[in-house]
C-alpha cells in the first residue's frame, strides 16, 4: 500500500563492509555475536562471530523531527538535520510540517524532496499539514499530497481545534492511504501555560499547562476515530490520563498508535525549576507519576514509538527568560545515549524494548520498512558502545543549533557506526 | 568598618526565597535592624560600601522597590545607577542579555533586576559576574519583598515564630505572596491563603500554607496580609474572577473583618474600595508606611549580605552596632 517514493536521500554509493559484535535485533529475536556483511549496501552475509565490545542492532528511525526547513535554515537545514540524525544512529527521519511556508501543497513539498534529494544523509520524509496553512479551517489536498510523497499528516506545534474538522480529515484521509498523526492540546486550557500544572508551576508562579489540555484532546480524537473507524497516530504523550485513554480506547478496539519522546521518559517538572529554557517543551515535563505512566506503557506496548520531536532553536531565541524562551529542545544525537543512561542502566527499561520501539516500532506504524537483520535486506544498522562516556557539550552537535537539555551531562553509551538504506553515514 | 575584600567567587545572589536558609533570613533582618538603629542614631549615611556600585535594572514601572533599593545603595554610599526600560536600549529591542552584559562591562558589584518574566534575575546572574538581587520576576519571587515583610512585621508584633498570616487576595498571579509563603515557612510562621478558588494556584500547599475560599477564616490570623487585585485578571478569555464589585463583596477587607488586635498590611499600590477599603488602609492596624521604611533598612541588609561573606558580616555589624 504505501509506496516506495516516501523516504528521499542524496544518491550516491552503496557501501560494502562488515559490522562485528552482539547482534541485538529484538524484533526478530536475534541476540548473539555475529559478523554481518554487507555488499552493495545490501546484507549478504550473516555468521557467527567471537564476542566482541560492540552491539549491532537494527538502526533507528525517528518519525518526529523539526528540520525548521524552509524558513530557519539559520536553525537546522535537511543537510546538518539528517547529519544528526547519522550520529544519532538513524537511518530513517520524518520531518514535520510547520515550516515558513507550511508544508501544504505540493509545491512546497516537492521543493523539499528535491532538497533532500540532494543534501539529506539519511533517508527521509516529510509530514504535510493536515488544514491549509495549519489554520485548522480547510483541509489540505491530502490525496495530492501523498501521491507527492507525503509520508503523513499533521498540524504538528498546533491541535487541529475544530472537532468538524478532525473528523472530516479522518474521513479524508483514507483517500491519502497515509496516517494522521495529531498534536493534542486544548488551547483554552493550554493558553499562557509554560509548565505542568503541579506544585512546581504553584511554587515557581509558571502559567499552568494542566495534563488535562492534553488529556482532553486525547479523549476527543479517540472518540472521533472510533466513530470514523480510522486509525491515528498520538505525538509526544505527555500525562498519564492520556495514557489512560489510549489504553480504553486500544481495548474498544480503536486504531491507535503513540509515541514518547526522551525528555518525557527521563525528566519531570522538578527541572524547571532551574529556569533553565532548555528545560522549556510543549507538552512541558509533567510529574514523576505521569513519567512512570509512560515508561510502563512503553513496556506494555501501549505506546510503541519513541521519537524525539527534535526542535531546534536559535540561541539567542533560549538565552532569555525562561517565560519568554520557546519550546523546544534538540534530540537527534543524544536519544539513545540519555534513554540507555538514564533508563537501561538504572533497570528501569531493559536495552531490547528501548532499541525495538527506536526502530521496527516507529518504522511499523508510518510504514516505513523495518531495518531487519536479514540476508538480501538493505543494510540499516547501528553499532553502539554501551560503555563508552561522553560529556554533551554545545560545540559537540552536528545540528546547528544546540538547544539540549543534556548540556554537561556525562552518557553511557555512543553510537560509533550508522548504516542508513545501504550506505556507511557516521562513523565516530 | 572593616575594609571589605572583593567580593568572593561565584557572586552571591538573592534571586529567591528558596535559595535561603533560616540563618539566612535571621541575619539579614538582624543586619537591617542595626542599620536601623545606627541610621536613626547619627548620620543618615554609612561607609560600608565606599567604591562598589550597584545597578538598578528594572523593565517594568515602580515606585517603592526602586526609590528603596536606589536609596539603600546611597545610604551605603555605594555609587548606583537606574536604568529603566522605557527610553533605552530595550526601546530599541536589545535583549535582556546584551543589556546585562553591557551593563556589566562596567564591572557592577550588583545588579538588581525587576523583569515582567519569569526567571529574567536567573537569565542575568547567569549571564553576568555581578551579584544579582531579583527585584520581582514576573509571577515568581521578590525576594526582598518577604525579607521586609517579615522585618515589619516583627517590629509590630514582637515576634515571627508562630505568627499565622492570613493572606488575601490574588495569589495566582503573585510573586509576593509565593515569596512570603515561603520566608514564613523558614522562620517557624505559618500562612493561609484566603481567596476564590480561580485565584489559588493549584498545588500551592506544597509551599507549607493552608489554603482557603472563606474570608472568615482571617479571624484567627494574627495579620491579615492584603495582595493588590489586578484590572486585567477580568480580560476577556482571562477573565479569572466575574467582576471586582463581587471580589469586593466576598474578599474586600473591611473594618467588619478585621479583628482587634490584627494587623493589616499590603505591598502596595492599593486599590482602595478594591481589596481594601480606605478606613483599614488608614487605620491604626495598618503597617503599610512600616512597610515602606522596613524595605529600606532590608534592603541596605541584602545589599551588604550578598557582597560579603557571613565572617566578614558578623565583624561588620558588630562594628555598626
Amino acid at each position: 500500500m504505501v509506496s516506495p517514493l516516501m523516504l528521499f536521500s542524496r544518491n550516491g554509493r552503496s557501501d560494502s563492509l562488515t559490522l562485528e559484535g552482539r547482534v541485538l535485533a529484538p524484533a526478530q529475536g536475534i541476540d548473539e555475536c555475529l559478523r554481518i556483511t554487507v555488499t552493495d549496501g545490501v546484507i549478504s552475509g550473516i555468521e557467527p562471530a567471537p564476542a566482541s565490545g560492540l552491539v549491532i542492532a537494527p538502526a533507528f528511525v525517528d518519525p518526529h523531527v523539526h528540520l525548521r526547513t524552509p524558513g530557519r535554515e539559520d536553525e537546522e537545514t535537511v543537510r546538518s538535520g539528517s547529519e544528526a540524525a547519522a550520529a544519532g544512529g538513524y537511518c530513517a527521519i520524518l520531518a514535520m510540517p510547520n515550516t515558513e511556508p507550511v508544508v501544504d501543497s505540493a509545491a512546497v513539498l516537492g521543493a523539499l524532496i528535491e532538497r533532500a534529494r540532494s543534501d539529506a544523509v539519511v533517508p527521509t520524509g516529510f509530514m504535510a499539514a493536515i488544514s491549509k496553512d495549519q489554520s485548522g479551517e480547510e483541509l489540505s489536498e491530502m490525496a495530492e499530497l501523498a501521491s507527492a510523497g507525503a509520508a503523513a499528516f499533521t498540524d504538528d506545534g498546533r491541535p487541529v481545534e475544530s472537532a468538524g474538522l478532525m473528523r472530516r480529515a479522518l474521513q479524508y484521509s483514507a483517500l491519502a492511504g497515509r496516517p494522521l498523526a495529531l498534536h493534542c492540546e486544548e488551547p483554552t486550557l493550554s493558553r499562557g501555560g509554560h509548565a505542568h500544572e503541579g506544585h512546581v508551576s504553584a511554587e515557581i508562579g509558571l502559567g499552568p499547562y494542566p495534563s488535562t489540555a492534553e488529556s482532553l484532546m486525547v479523549g476527543r480524537d479517540l472518540a472521533l476515530a472510533a466513530a470514523e473507524e480510522r486509525p491515528l497516530h498520538l505525538m509526544h504523550l505527555s500525562a498519564r490520563e492520556s495514557v489512560d485513554a489510549l489504553r480504553r480506547a486500544r481495548d474498544a478496539g480503536v486504531t491507535a498508535t503513540a509515541e514518547v519522546t526522551p525528555h518525557h521518559l527521563c525528566l519531570t517538572d522538578e527541572a524547571v525549576r532551574s529556569l533553565d529554557p532548555n528545560f522549556k517543551m510543549n507538552p512541558p515535563l509533567r510529574s514523576e507519576d505521569d513519567r512512570r505512566t509512560l515508561i510502563d506503557a512503553l513496556r506494555d506496548g501501549t505506546i510503541t514509538v519513541i521519537a524525539t520531536d527534535h526542535a531546534p532553536h536559535a540561541r539567542h531565541e533560549k538565552e532569555v527568560p525562561f517565560e519568554d524562551a520557546p519550546f523546544g529542545v534538540i534530540g537527534l544525537e543524544t536519544a539513545f545515549a540519555a534513554l540507555h543512561t538514564l533508563l537501561v542502566l538504572p533497570g528501569e527499561l531493559t536495552l531490547e524494548v528501548l532499541l525495538e520501539r527506536m526502530s521496527a516500532g516507529p518504522a511499523r506504524v508510518f510504514g516505513i520498512p523495518e531495518p531487519v537483520v536479514e540476508v538480501g535486506a538493505r543494510a540499516n544498522l547501528v553499532a553502539l558502545d554501551l560503555e563508552a562516556e561522553w560529556e554533551v557539550t554545545e560545540d559537540g552537535f552536528r545540528s546547528l543549533s544546540a538547544n539540549s537539555w543534556l548540556l554537561g551531562t556525562t552518557l553511557s553509551g555512543r553510537v560509533v557506526r550508522t548504516i542508513a538504506d545501504g550506505r556507511e553515514v557516521f562513523v565516530a | 568598618m572593616a575594609e571589605l575584600r572583593p567580593p568572593a567567587s561565584p557572586p552571591r545572589h538573592l534571586l529567591s526565597v528558596r535559595d535561603l536558609t533560616r540563618d539566612d533570613v535571621e541575619r539579614v533582618l538582624e543586619t537591617a535592624r542595626r542599620m536601623a538603629s545606627s541610621v536613626d542614631r547619627e548620620m543618615k549615611k554609612l561607609p560600608t560600601l565606599r567604591g562598589r556600585t550597584v545597578v538598578n535594572l528594572f523593565y517594568e514601572s515602580s515606585t517603592r522597590t526602586l526609590a528603596s533599593f536606589e536609596l539603600a545603595a546611597k545610604r551605603l554610599s555605594a555609587e548606583t545607577m537606574s536604568i529603566r526600560a522605557a527610553g533605552s536600549s530595550v526601546d530599541k529591542g536589545e535583549s535582556l542579555k546584551d543589556t546585562a552584559s553591557t551593563l556589566a562591562a562596567y564591572d557592577p558589584d550588583v545588579i538588581v533586576v525587576r523583569h515582567p518574566s519569569i526567571g529574567a534575575a536567573h537569565l542575568v546572574a547567569r549571564c553576568t559576574k555581578a551579584s544579582v538581587v531579583n527585584a520581582g520576576d514576573g509571577k515568581h519571587q521578590h525576594p526582598t519583598q518577604a525579607l521586609l515583610d517579615l522585618y515589619a512585621m516583627e517590629g509590630a508584633l514582637g515576634r515571627l515564630e508562630g505568627v499565622h498570616v492570613a493572606i488575601v487576595g490574588d495569589a495566582l498571579h503573585s510573586r509576593v505572596a509565593r515569596s512570603l509563603v515561603q520566608a514564613l515557612e523558614l522562620v517557624g510562621a505559618h500562612s493561609t491563603l484566603i481567596g476564590p478558588p480561580t485565584l489559588v494556584p493549584r498545588d500551592i500547599e506544597a509551599l507549607g500554607c493552608a489554603i482557603s475560599t472563606d474570608i472568615r477564616d482571617l479571624a484567627s490570623a494574627d495579620v491579615v496580609y492584603v495582595l493588590r487585585m489586578q484590572q486585567e485578571r477580568m480580560a476577556p478569555g482571562e477573565a479569572f474572577i466575574p467582576s471586582l464589585r463581587e471580589y469586593t463583596a466576598l474578599y474586600g477587607i473591611t473594618p467588619e473583618r478585621v479583628q482587634p488586635g490584627q494587623v493589616v498590611m499590603h505591598p502596595g499600590p492599593m486599590n482602595r474600595g478594591v481589596e481594601i477599603d480606605a478606613r483599614v488602609a488608614d487605620s491604626e492596624a495598618a503597617l503599610v508606611i512600616d512597610q515602606v521604611r522596613a524595605g529600606l533598612v532590608v534592603r541596605m541588609a541584602v545589599l551588604y549580605d550578598v557582597l560579603t561573606v557571613a565572617p566578614v558580616l558578623e565583624r561588620a555589624v558588630a562594628e555598626v552596632a
